[in-house]
């Protein structure tokens, strides 16, 4: 049993690919809490990020600074009273957002947070992804369905058309990427995830900047695609209250709205990873190829500490300029306690063992969090398109460059 | 009369070319809660899938009887009255039932009254402008220029607040003149909101105007030409935008706008870009209008001599400004007592609200939301 | 002419006011001066004792019109004299007088600048033909005086209370209707409470 367990430990892959459940297990449930924190996250940096580019300040009395607003949000939903339309479905009701949940988690399977850091590796990593993902469609049909009301059912249509619709063009642009990997020497393309960031690497460009301005112009497609694909602005008009029509999730209250709420959260974060895999660089750190040797692997490699000890000042400087009145005196301790955590990360992410395994993550979850703070920076900015608008940007703008985009770089490919 | 009407007994005609297949006409409520618009406002809707074919605005849920209760209440108590009507543009209420009373009882509130009226309520108009703006990007999707137009609102709504005592319903005219003399430093005041609202407009103007998804929202989106905002009797910034360079201000000009120099924007289309761009170029002509009447303010007394106790001589009177949403119009009638015998408004909302319909035929329902947003209605001011 | 004057040659005024404050006798106050125009020579050609009155008030121009010819007069005022744009239709209650109600039309022509106000007595259940025609405007506003007066317009295409709901009983700007007046039945079925008071 213990040789079972240690054996995996020496080996250079994935536990997947190794075949050790036991360490598929244990990776599983790094990924799901980290997922999980990552929503919650992502919760309390909405309402905060959104607030201050309102002018106001967002959630600030439950935790310091409102961090403990996204636990307070999830005891409320628990406790919610469970309402369920009497004409409803009633198994079709539960199972909708079950469906969703699992479609926008499984993908985590084969996140590439590293090298041999995902649960495995499928050789068709990405088609998994893209295929999985498009099973929360179903779901939302479902939930629209299943509220035997007909606001509900036409948000849901809407949404799920919408859906469909850019899955198209992201798709295409996917292609084009998955293009870009077998322009190696042997000529093969790989679908893997880990596959495509070693070929990013075997190449010595992230696919960003391969044939300029074609990998970039599919990379702004899928990065378009992507916000239309989770139902976010400016493409939610499904989810809008102002429009007429309630979006799908109208009937859920309670924790079933929440369990809608985090896979879509899910979903942001793993559509925005297919992004960072397949465009840029994955893992790697910035410039891999223009600044290389010891010294700026070594430089490189700092940076995580310094960014969670940055983290951590900036935390200390709210510790600081917290007012200085008896009621506030738990808020400041637990603001800095969170404060001296962040510390403790950055001063353990020094530490050269660790420095030299947790960089990969790093990187990716960086590059991931970019794009969960853009997903943000859309929603504050930019009004609503309507719907016919929405479906002729995704068919009639999206669809067609794709397809130019990709018989333009197979042309390169060849040619280059 | 006791049998409830039908309401769509008129929306016979735009229909769909019929097919042998059934067309899906759906009847939708856009109930009187609703969070787009803007008020209790009640919209039924007869759509084809997403097309409007016809719809019905049911009012009224507002109604205070307002008109009905100026009938016994004397020329000075219905004062504070008026300001409920169009209650984001309290002072512009005011300013027009003052003058209609100063109007019938013959007296001219003094210089230095009519340059404060002026200030005021061209500040007035402002904050009414960034209130719609706030609100229409709101219903269109933009929610963060409604929190910066509120920042920026809540300036004159402090000078309002130094000068009379209230943000809102002002109450801040009297008849013949005003009561309070403006406060130190209101110069500086206004002066210093002069100096640092420009740039906050053009804040606004970076995020919408050229913003493709709000091009593409406002433009050709309720329509409507000029004839027929003049058949319908549509006047304000809907008015302007379909083309006519026509302004009360400068067609009749009362309280001292005559001495002023400002333009009218007009604009060409008609459409709702175009009633957009014409209200943000209206919220820097209102900026001119008070650079100059601050800087030229006269001196002298506040208050015309009107007698405590006011019997006009009988006779009518019909009297309008230019608030900010349209022609403001009061028609009263004195019987030579106290009270007056009627007193009329004529609410620039209400006669827009009927241009809906026209503007919203063929449109998507989503369209209908950035419709009623862009007429700029008050439901206290349609419902009196 | 075409503009309002708020300062109109008559006595009366600020002045001898102000040196007898607490004079019983008010002066004369400002009085209707005949209005001259070629509108008014062409209309009381046309109609002659139709016409009863053509004054400027106050700088303000208004016709009194016999109720028999005011819908074609409103008609000639809008075809020919340009006057495009209808600002106001309401109503006056003189319950005293053998004709009721006063109708009142408030024109504007864009091309002239200049306002006109057309005012027409009817009686009691006396139905008046509707201008929704000529105007568009007029569709709200003559619901508006239906639901407030009761005063029929025939031909108007959807004529139901406007402001009111559609059930009440009464109509409100009447002066026999008061103050705090309800419709009690109205208030006891679709509210459900007593009375409203």
């Amino acid at each position: 049993m213990l040789d079972y367990i240690t054996s995996y430990l020496g080996m250079n892959t994935t536990p997947g690919q190794a075949g050790n459940v036991f360490w598929a297990l244990v990776y599983i449930m790094i990924v799901f809490g980290g997922v999980s924190v990552a929503v919650m996250s992502m919760n309390w940096l909405e309402r905060k990020a959104l607030a201050h580019f309102q002018i106001r300040l967002g959630p600030m009395r439950v935790g310091p600074h409102g961090l403990l607003q996204p636990i307070a949000d999830a005891i409320k939903l628990m406790t919610k009273e469970d309402i369920i339309p009497s004409e409803a479905d009633k198994f079709v009701f539960w199972i909708a957002p079950l469906i969703i949940l699992c479609a926008s988690f499984t993908v985590y399977i084969v996140i590439p947070f590293g090298p041999t850091h995902a649960i495995t590796d499928l050789n068709i990593g990405i088609l998994f992804m893209l295929g999985v993902s498009s099973l929360s469609v179903l779901g939302v049909v479902m939930a629209g369905w299943a509220s035997n009301s007909h606001y509900p059912l036409i948000g849901s249509l809407r949404s799920s058309a919408q859906m469909i619709s850019y899955e198209v063009a992201m798709g295409l642009s996917v292609v084009s990427a998955i293009l870009m990997t077998s322009l190696n020497k042997e000529g093969t393309g790989t679908l893997s995830m880990i596959g495509i960031v070693q070929a990013q690497q075997q190449q010595q460009i992230w696919f960003l900047f391969k044939f300029f301005p074609l990998g970039f112009i599919a990379f702004a497609i899928f990065a378009i695609a992507m916000v239309a694909e989770t139902n976010r602005a400016p493409f939610d008009l499904p989810e809008a209250e102002s429009e007429l029509t309630a979006g799908f999730h109208t009937e859920y209250s309670g924790l079933r709205w929440s369990l809608f709420m985090l896979g879509e959260y899910a979903a942001m974060i793993a559509v925005s990873s297919i992004a960072v895999t397949l465009w840029l660089g994955g893992w790697m750190r910035p410039f891999p190829n223009t600044l290389t040797g010891d010294t700026w692997d070594l430089v490189f490699s700092l940076i995580p500490g310094f960014s969670f000890l940055g983290l951590a000042l900036i935390a200390f400087i709210g510790v600081v300029r917290m007012p200085k009145h008896p009621y506030f005196k738990i808020q400041t301790l637990g603001l800095a306690g969170f404060a001296a955590v962040l510390a403790l990360i950055g001063l353990v992410l020094f530490v050269p063992a660790v420095r030299d395994r947790i960089q990969d993550i790093f990187w990716f979850c960086a590059k991931v969090a970019g794009f969960m703070y853009l997903y943000i920076w859309y929603r504050a900015t930019f009004p609503r398109y309507r719907f016919d608008q929405l479906m002729k940007v995704g068919w009639k703008v999206l669809l067609p460059i794709a397809i130019g985009v990709l018989i333009l770089t197979a042309i390169a490919g060849v040619l280059f | 009369m006791t049998e409830p009407t039908t309401y769509l007994s008129h929306l016979e005609l735009g229909e769909p070319d019929k097919t042998y297949l059934d067309t899906n006409e759906l009847i939708i409520n856009m109930g009187p809660q609703h969070p787009a618009t803007h008020g209790v406002l009640r919209v039924i809707l007869k759509l084809d899938g997403e097309k409007v074919l016809g719809t019905e605005c049911v009012i009224g849920y507002l109604h205070r009887g307002v008109e009905k209760i100026a009938e016994h209440r004397t020329y000075t108590m219905f004062n504070p009255y008026v300001d409920r009507m169009d209650y984001v543009a309290a002072v512009s209420n005011g300013l027009g039932y003052c003058e209609a009373v100063e109007k019938l009882l013959n007296v001219e509130a003094p210089p230095r009254a009519q340059y404060i009226r002026v200030i005021l309520t061209e500040l007035n108009r402002l904050a009414s402008h960034q209130l719609w703006l706030g609100t229409h990007a709101l219903d269109i999707g933009a929610m963060t220029p409604l929190f910066y137009t509120f920042r920026d609102r809540e300036e004159i709504l402090k000078i309002f607040e130094k000068y009379c005592g209230a943000r809102l319903t002002t109450h801040a005219f009297r008849i013949g003149g005003c009561l309070y003399e403006t406060y130190d430093g209101f110069e500086g005041d206004v002066k210093k909101f002069l100096d640092f609202v420009p740039s906050k407009i053009d804040e606004y103007e970076e995020l919408l105007t050229t913003n493709r998804i709000w091009v593409e929202r406002t433009k050709n989106v309720g329509k409507i030409s000029a004839e027929d905002c003049k058949a319908l009797g549509v006047t304000g910034p809907v008015l302007r935008a379909s083309g006519v360079k026509w302004d009360i201000r400068k067609a009749m000009p009362y309280a001292a706008y005559s001495e002023f120099d400002f333009e009218i924007p007009i604009g060409i289309n008609g459409d709702t870009y175009d009633r957009y761009l014409v209200r943000m170029e209206e919220m820097r002509q209102s900026l001119r209008i008070i650079r100059q009447a601050v800087e030229r303010i006269p001196e002298g007394p506040i208050m015309a001599k009107v007698p405590k106790v006011m019997k006009p001589p009988v006779g009518e009177v019909y009297h309008s400004i230019e608030a900010p949403k349209g022609e403001l119009g009061y028609f009263i009638v004195s019987d030579g007592s106290t009270q007056p015998y009627r007193v009329r408004v004529r609410p620039p909302s209400f006669v827009n609200l009927q241009a809906l319909d026209l503007m919203v035929r063929g449109a998507l329902v989503a369209d209908v939301i950035a419709v009623i947003g862009t007429l700029d209605i008050v439901l206290g001011e349609v419902d009196r | 002419m075409p503009e309002e004057t708020k300062s109109p040659p008559s006595p009366g005024g600020g002045e001898p006011k102000a040196v007898k404050p607490a004079a019983p006798a008010k002066p004369t106050g400002p009085v209707p001066v005949a209005w001259e125009s070629p509108l008014v020579t062409k209309l009381k050609r046309q109609y002659g004792s139709g016409i009863h009155e053509a004054n400027i008030y106050l700088g303000q121009n208004y016709l009194v019109l016999d109720t028999s010819i005011t819908h074609e007069v409103l008609q000639i005022l809008r075809d020919e004299e340009q006057f495009d744009y209808c600002v106001d239709i309401t109503a006056l209650h003189y319950p005293t007088h053998e004709k009721q109600f006063e109708l009142i039309w408030i024109l504007y022509s864009f091309p002239r600048n200049q306002r006109v106000r057309i005012k027409t007595r009817i009686a009691e259940g006396e139905a008046f033909p509707s201008s929704v025609a000529i105007w568009p405007t007029a569709n709200w506003l003559e619901r508006e005086v239906f639901d407030m007066f009761g005063i029929r317009f025939e031909g108007h295409p959807d004529l139901k209370r406007i402001l009111l709901p559609d059930g009440w009983e009464g109509h409100p700007l009447r002066k026999d209707y008061g103050i705090i007046q309800q419709d009690q039945k109205w208030v006891q079925i679709n509210l459900g409470i007593e009375s409203g008071q």
